[in-house]
């Protein structure tokens, strides 16, 4: 077993450069350390000036997502043993702006996010006294998946269509989008469709599929895409045989204007 | 009055040693940096960004693959131009034809067809393979198995090859 292990860490600090450099730290090798372990003991004892984002350790609040060797991954769900003898190359989240260091730029994400509306949409909201929306655990199994989307941009930093095209909503936004569709609560679909079948829509997606194998949280991005293109599809074709049933909503939901 | 300016002494004590803590010492950083940023304006963000390069492919597998997954329409196209020239070679009359077998029989022609043969193959592998992500079939409450799906394709491509194999032999 090593005692030590070397971290070659993305530096920039655009205040003192304008191209980003490489700093090689080298820490003590633990079995039980995972990355995010690791740039801890750097900040803390080597060079307090690196800066990175983290928050639960736990695989849960998906801010802590990194490079390593060239891949994305949860820095906190890493093990540093994994990557041995080293080194080990950490970069911050490919195809997003740097801000500095390991920090992205994020608001697009988020912007994406907000455009799908991943929220329950209900055409008329029923009174309370109603009670409340019942659920079988087969709905509930229907979009269980998708809804552990832990918004941590890993699906961003793999795919390599958002990394060409920046107008693509993206993975995680559109599974999360299937989220609510697959809800049987929800009435959104079709608002949903409209914003989706748009340029930088699921039609942007080649179905590269690295997505869901980056994912941490096994939601199947890359699936989620496709099983909307084939709704859209379908919701054309029906508009194309029943134009007067579907009311050529199908039509926009290939694109159409 | 006396509890109170006990108080204000007090205040000032804490008051002088706030004064000696080291993040009163500030020091310019900027005069002791000697590759500063000339574009850099202090406070304000000055992303880091990265076009990526036209070979981005090449570099993993997995992506060289999805590129030669993407070619393969070449392939499928290259197919359906031989069925439109052998189209027309048999309108214009047994002359043509011949010739048109002619130039299937040379070396060039087998080659391009080898080559077309396997992309073809990898092309209908791949996307049968990946079938199973854009459908979910559901019976009653159960999800229809991945392999179901995947393996549905392959007996429906056995079925029609065994079909055409049997309509273009036994003519």
């Amino acid at each position: 077993m090593p005692t030590n292990i070397t971290l070659e860490i993305f530096r920039y600090r655009p205040e003192a450069e304008t191209e980003p450099v490489f700093q090689s730290y080298e820490i003590p090798f633990r079995k039980d350390w995972v990355i995010l372990d690791a740039l801890n003991y750097i900040k803390d004892n080597l060079d307090g000036s690196l800066s990175y984002r983290w928050s639960c350790r736990m695989g849960v609040c998906g801010s802590c997502g990194m490079m390593v060797n060239g891949t994305p991954v949860l820095t906190c769900a890493t093990f540093l043993e994994k990557y041995l003898p080293g080194p080990i190359r950490v970069e911050p989240l490919k195809n997003f702006p740097v801000v500095r260091d390991l920090v992205i730029e994020m608001s697009d994400f988020m912007r994406k996010l907000k455009h799908v509306k991943p929220w329950i949409i209900r055409e008329e909201e029923k009174p309370l006294s109603e009670g409340e929306y019942l659920q079988t655990p087969v709905q509930l199994a229907d979009y269980k998946q998708y809804s552990m989307c832990i918004n941590c941009m890993l699906c961003y930093a793999a795919c390599p269509i958002y990394g060409l095209e920046s107008s693509f909503t993206g993975p995680a936004a559109i599974a999360l989008a299937q989220r609510y569709n697959f809800d049987n609560r929800d009435q959104g679909k079709k608002e949903r469709m409209e914003a989706l079948s748009q340029d930088g829509g699921i039609w942007e997606c080649t179905l590269v599929g690295e997505c869901s194998v980056v994912c941490p949280k096994g939601v199947d991005p890359a699936g989620a895409i496709q099983r909307y293109k084939v709704a859209s599809t379908t919701e054309w074709w029906k508009s194309l045989l029943m134009p007067w049933g579907a009311k050529g909503d199908g039509r926009k939901a290939m694109g159409e204007r | 009055m006396g509890e109170r300016r006990w108080a204000k002494g007090e205040e000032r004590g804490a008051n002088a040693l706030l004064a000696l803590h080291p993040s009163h010492f500030r020091l310019n950083w900027s005069k002791f940096m000697t590759n500063q940023n000339p574009h850099y304006t202090k406070h304000h963000p000055r992303w880091y960004r990265v076009r990526m390069p036209i070979f981005w492919w090449v570099h993993k597998w997995v992506h060289l693959k999805f590129i030669l997954r993407e070619l393969t329409s070449v392939a499928v196209a290259f197919y359906a131009l031989v069925l439109l020239f052998q189209i027309r070679a048999l309108s214009q009359g047994p002359e043509a034809y011949e010739n048109f077998f002619a130039w299937l029989k040379t070396p060039l022609a087998i080659i391009l067809h080898a080559i077309a043969f396997l992309f073809v193959i990898f092309h209908s592998v791949t996307w049968f393979n990946l079938s199973p992500r854009a459908l979910v079939v559901r019976i009653g409450k159960n999800r229809l198995p991945d392999v179901v799906i995947a393996a549905s394709n392959y007996v429906a491509w056995i079925i029609f090859s065994a079909a055409m194999a049997w309509i273009i032999l036994t003519s």
